[in-house]
């Protein structure tokens, strides 16, 4: 009983000591910041200034700013674009390679490479892609006989555009839909065609339920993600043509270290933060409807 | 066999829309200038301007870039397994009051969006006269990732969670601190989830574009994708150059993947789904 409470003893201490790193690291870099943030966005502050309190006048001033609107619609249309298209070729790629296939690392690196091309490297090559005298998409609609389009270069294409450029590299929502597809019981597979049920039976009534917490997953990930888009629009449109692509994290960069408006910059962080919970809660408690747990309180 | 034959065609008409842009560049990065405007397009380039990759990389300071962007990885990588496993091992095999409250806690930051904690940082940083260096850049990810770094203490944790608590018992009986267990049989048995994270961690710096925007002035500090985009903007007229340059940027971290790709896809298999 003794050596028991020592045990229990050493485990404590060393588990709070262990842990400090991580709970510092959520202080100083997650919680703290995230309050400051709050207070800066109640504050007219311009940089080299000292901050004075408005309340919440940055806030009211945001309705009124038309950019804002705008930047906020351009990202939501990105979002709406991108999340869906890329989870669905993410997820039959995935089911691809989930088959028997040989040289599966070769596929698997094919797939992925787009994945890896470090952000900056993707937006410079895109940038020739959609280049509308010479780029490789151009080029291949021209020698098919098709129309040429300006892309990023027009202010209907761009955000589309970028949504192209973004599936191409959805290489990470495939990885965890294989995880997730290796995951799904053999026996079950069995069991239907037991019943003499097809590919398509498979498909729908053991793949697809088993696969609604990868999707969700998945989904989440991506909503939250394209939200915050920003490296597109600061080297490869600088937010045009027109604003057509001015996302709101590059706005936020643009008001906070372009014209060092730093309370209002936080006031639209703090906005960006409360839509993003609000989309997340609206998700989770639309997933109820859909997602299927098979061991409900599994670790 | 026809569905085996309809299942390769499938795989390499994917296959064709993601290798194509690569193609491009490719050949675009052994071209004339000249040569790329052809219509319509021609795929070989002839000659073959090799020159644009030793022109390139020379005009900019890219072996410099590419050196100041491994230190910071490797800095951001061992201090994030490190750290970020020692948090792991106390969330999973230590028990202390309020241990998952924390935890749970710590979790929620993956959800923020790095906006809201960006202009606070930064200013911290100022004021403590840090811009200009790789500190902000190394310095949270010694504090087990912070941020967005709390899912590899989740990932780990989930690991850890899968080797026999015996083991642990059984050292504690002869006498191990924590710290030995943890050390001596928890991290030598968890090789897969650690190859993990060490490549997240690895290309997410890698790739890191507004940290080092925002924090690097200096020129000669300057990674590669700032690097490749002060160039893209100074180059605009050299296509050659740039395709060159993007390629040199990519490929070692392409060759990085291609073999460890087994470890990476089986890791994330490992550390997702099984418990």
């Amino acid at each position: 009983m003794a050596a028991l409470s020592g045990q229990r003893r050493l485990e404590r201490r060393w588990g709070l000591l262990m842990a400090v790193p991580a709970i510092l690291g959520f202080v100083i870099f997650t919680a703290g910041p995230m309050v400051a943030s709050l207070g800066l966005s109640l504050t007219d502050w311009q940089v080299g200034g000292t901050p004075s309190f408005i309340g919440t006048e940055n806030y009211t001033a945001l309705a009124d700013d038309e950019l804002f609107w705008k930047s906020l619609s351009a990202t939501t249309y990105y979002t709406l674009g991108a999340v869906p298209l890329s989870l669905i070729v993410a997820f039959v790629v995935a089911m691809l390679l989930n088959q028997r296939v040989r040289g599966l690392p070769v596929w698997r690196t094919i797939f992925y490479l787009p994945t890896l091309v470090p952000a900056i490297a993707n937006v410079v090559l895109w940038i020739w892609i959609f280049n509308p005298d010479f780029g490789l998409l151009n080029s291949l609609l021209r020698q098919g006989g098709l129309p040429a389009g300006m892309w990023i270069y027009d202010e209907d294409m761009a955000v589309p555009s970028l949504i192209i450029m973004s599936t191409w590299a959805f290489g990470n929502t495939m990885v965890i839909f294989l995880a997730g597809l290796q995951g799904v019981p053999q026996h079950l597979y069995e069991a239907v065609s037991v019943d003499g049920g097809g590919p398509w039976h498979r498909f729908r009534h053991v793949t697809v339920p088993m696969m609604t917490p990868t999707i969700f997953y998945n989904l989440v990930v991506g909503v939250i993600g394209t939200f915050q888009v920003f490296n597109q629009a600061y080297v490869m449109t600088e937010g045009g043509p027109n604003n057509a692509t001015l996302f709101y994290v590059y706005y936020l960069f643009r008001k906070a270290f372009r014209e060092s408006e730093m309370g209002y910059a936080s006031a639209l962080a703090w906005v960006l933060f409360m839509i993003i919970m609000v989309v997340t809660f609206l998700l989770f408690r639309n997933a109820r409807r859909w997602v299927y747990y098979e061991m409900a309180g599994g670790r | 066999m026809r569905t085996r034959i309809l299942l390769y065609l499938a795989l390499a008409a994917g296959a064709v829309p993601t290798l194509l842009p690569f193609v491009w560049l490719v050949r675009s990065a052994l071209m004339q200038d000249t040569q790329m405007f052809i219509a319509p397009p021609q795929w070989i380039p002839d000659p073959f301007q090799w020159s644009n990759f030793t022109e390139a990389l020379t005009a900019q300071p890219f072996g410099r870039y590419f050196l100041n962007t491994v230190v910071i990885a490797v800095i951001s990588v061992l201090g994030t397994v490190l750290t970020c496993s020692i948090a792991a091992f106390s969330f999973s095999r230590l028990r202390w009051r309020g241990r998952n409250v924390v935890f749970a806690v710590l979790l929620s930051s993956v959800m923020l969006p790095y906006a809201v904690t960006l202009i606070p940082t930064f200013v911290m940083w100022q004021e403590l006269g840090a811009l200009n260096t790789i500190a902000p850049l190394t310095v949270p990810s010694w504090f087990a990732g912070a941020g967005g770094g709390v899912l590899n203490v989740f990932l780990l944790r989930q690991f850890f969670l899968t080797i026999p608590f015996e083991l642990d018992e059984a050292a504690y009986i002869d006498g191990a601190s924590p710290w030995r267990v943890f050390w001596m049989v928890v991290m030598p048995l968890s090789k897969p989830a650690i190859v993990v994270v060490t490549i997240f961690t690895f290309i997410g710096t890698w790739n890191d574009f507004l940290g080092p925007l925002l924090y690097l002035n200096d020129e000669e500090k300057y990674t590669l994708s700032i690097g490749l985009a002060s160039f893209q903007s100074i180059y605009i007229t050299q296509w050659g150059y740039l395709m060159a340059a993007s390629a040199a940027v990519i490929a070692p971290i392409i060759a990085l993947f291609f073999f460890l790709q087994r470890y990476f896809i089986e890791g994330v298999t490992l550390t997702g789904i099984k418990n």
